[in-house]
């Protein structure tokens, strides 16, 4: 396929996202969701700092903290995900968009790609934001991005947020109903994958969830229970979503449409 | 021109489409016909390759599907289901499908002007009546300019103008030169429109002929005579060479002999009659016979 070839599909693919008012309102919801949650509980901890144990105040992370609304937030942007692809399945659309780019690689790889810019791009606003703004609200006990591994742990959460997105895509091609996704993506990651990595019976595997271990990357001060590093676990995260990924393209390339 | 060969498609133990091989030839309109149920939107769907077949293959002007560059600019289609986003204008539907083509941005006006969307290009088909959402999936066949056109049962909620509108379409478009393919499973609508005849029944080709051809063999003409005393009309008109059918309804229909020769026997006879009609069995009534042949057929071939 030619560079001319990819630039007008990934145009195509720009203009489906971009005009369809529901999906961008999902953008909208996480970067409005993740940086205020951060805001409302940094304040409360910043207020209540004095109250915490000893060792809470030891081990305290203030770049964390203005994280905490990243596991709300968070299902915003995987329904962004879901919506992007599997709105073609329930609409109809998709027959369209095979017959106008019937090489169905080429259609899934376009897609990604700017569904995937764009959710990492929010997630990069929504990291940043909610990180100046936690901090701002935390008063005497923020931190700020010159600190060592502050930087790396900002960063490291637009990058999360872009690759639960892509989980989320995967996941979507995999299963092509919009039902079906929402169903199970988010009572997993709004619910299940925390038990599951919070539970001793359970803990060891849980900790290798790709929200689980992909979360590592955020904080700055080691809690000791993840058995991998920032970077691993990044790593951890990313092979889950090359794993949804092709799933998801074995699925488009054999079923009818 | 699109070639079909040996084209099967079964969804595990039914099979929709067996063995199908024609090809649909441009300049004409060729009606694709079948009952519900028959394996015309399955047969659609391969063309297109969003199905794939089970066995055979297709050609588009000899290539396969994905292998047309720019296929909009080929082939043009207008699904049975929708294909639209209800949340998408009419416009940035057709302008998705135009970039990913190379369509100039200028056919996208012109093709909502020929369907008569100019006035709702800004507006999200969700609050489209049936045959405005059809009108937009004509609009998105035709946006490529292609020289094959394929419309499956188009006239699925138009209005009578709307129909007459899309007669004329496809007509316009043959002549033009373009191969235009269209399904429905209404004989007397194909009769209109149709040049050529391709009618399948339980995923089999049953017919591929000249709608002229089909309606040469198929239109049968018979006098319907009514009489009180049809048992006197009857040897009347076995005496001179008639072959009078009874009619469950009590009626009598000659094939035989013309109506003014049925009435010139009856007067001569003294038979008083209650009816006497020139009859011609419709189109829809022998593409009946030939589908109601197969389904039969395989029926009983399937125990
Ligand atoms: N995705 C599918 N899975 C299983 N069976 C299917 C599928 N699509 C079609 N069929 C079956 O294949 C057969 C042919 O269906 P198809 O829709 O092609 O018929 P049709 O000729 O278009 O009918 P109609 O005139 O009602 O539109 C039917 O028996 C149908 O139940
Ligand atoms: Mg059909």
């Amino acid at each position: 396929m030619s560079a001319e070839n990819a630039r007008r599909v990934l145009l195509s693919e720009w203009t489906k996202i971009r005009s369809v008012r529901s999906t961008l309102w999902t953008l909208v919801t996480a970067i409005v969701v993740t940086v205020a949650l951060g805001m409302l509980i940094s304040g409360l901890i910043g207020h209540n700092f004095d109250d915490l144990s000893p060792h809470e105040r030891m081990t305290f992370d203030p770049t964390f903290i203005s994280f905490a609304g990243t596991s709300l937030g968070q299902l915003a942007l995987i329904a962004f995900g879901i919506l992007v692809v599997s709105n073609e399945y329930s609409t109809g659309m998709i027959r369209a968009s095979l017959t106008a780019v019937p090489v169905r690689g080429v259609l899934m790889a376009a897609k990604l790609a700017v569904a995937a810019a764009l959710a990492l791009v929010v997630g990069m606003v929504t990291s940043f934001l909610a990180f100046f703004l936690g901090q701002s609200v935390l008063g005497e006990h923020s931190t700020d991005i010159g600190q060592p591994g502050v930087l790396r742990a900002v960063f490291g959460g637009g990058l999360y947020m872009g690759l639960i997105a892509l989980f989320a895509m995967g996941a979507a091609w995999t299963l092509r109903s919009p039902m079906l996704s929402f169903g199970i993506l988010i009572p997993f990651f709004f619910l299940i994958s925390g038990i599951l990595a919070n539970v001793p019976a359970t803990e060891k595997v849980g900790h290798y969830l790709p929200d689980q271990a992909g979360s590592r990357v955020m904080r700055v001060m080691d809690d000791g229970e993840q058995p991998y590093g920032p970077w691993a676990g990044l790593l951890i995260m990313t092979i889950w979503v090359v794993g949804a990924l092709l799933a998801g393209y074995a699925v488009l390339r054999k079923r009818d449409a | 021109m699109i070639e079909l060969a040996g084209l099967t498609k079964r969804y595990g133990r039914t099979t929709a489409v067996q063995d199908l091989t024609f090809s649909v030839r441009p300049g004409v309109v060729t009606g694709f016909l079948g009952p519900n149920g028959s394996g015309k939107s399955t047969t659609m769907r391969m063309i297109l390759g969003l199905d794939h077949p089970s066995a055979g293959q297709v050609r588009i002007d000899g290539r396969r599907y994905h292998q047309l560059a720019d296929p909009l600019t080929h082939i043009g289609a207008l699904l049975e289901a929708k294909a639209v986003h209800p949340g998408r204008t009419a416009y940035h539907h057709l302008l998705c499908l135009a970039q990913s083509n190379d369509i100039p941005l200028r056919r996208i006006d012109d093709v909502l002007d020929l369907v008569g969307l100019a006035g709702v290009a800004k507006k999200r088909p969700k609050g489209f009546s049936l045959g405005m959402g059809q009108r937009l999936g004509i609009a998105s066949a035709l946006l490529g300019d292609p020289r094959i056109l394929m419309f499956d049962e188009p006239v699925n909620g138009l209005d009578p103008e709307g129909i007459q509108w899309i007669r004329n379409l496809m007509k316009r478009l043959a002549a033009e030169g373009r191969t235009v393919f269209v399904s429905s499973h209404l004989m007397s609508e194909m009769a209109l429109t149709a040049d050529h005849l391709i009618v399948i029944g339980q995923g089999r080709l049953l017919a591929d002929t000249s709608m002229a051809r089909f309606i040469e063999e198929n239109a049968r003409t018979f006098v319907r005579v009514r009489s009180p005393d049809h048992e006197r009309l009857r040897a009347a008109l076995e005496r001179a060479g008639g072959r009078p059918r009874q009619c469950p309804d009590g009626s009598l229909e000659i094939e035989d002999l013309p109506a003014a020769r049925v009435g010139e026997l009856a007067a001569e006879n003294d038979v008083v009659l209650h009816e006497l009609s020139h009859q011609q069995a419709s189109l829809e009534e022998a593409f009946m016979r030939l589908t109601h042949e197969s389904v039969e057929y395989h029926a009983r071939a399937g125990r």
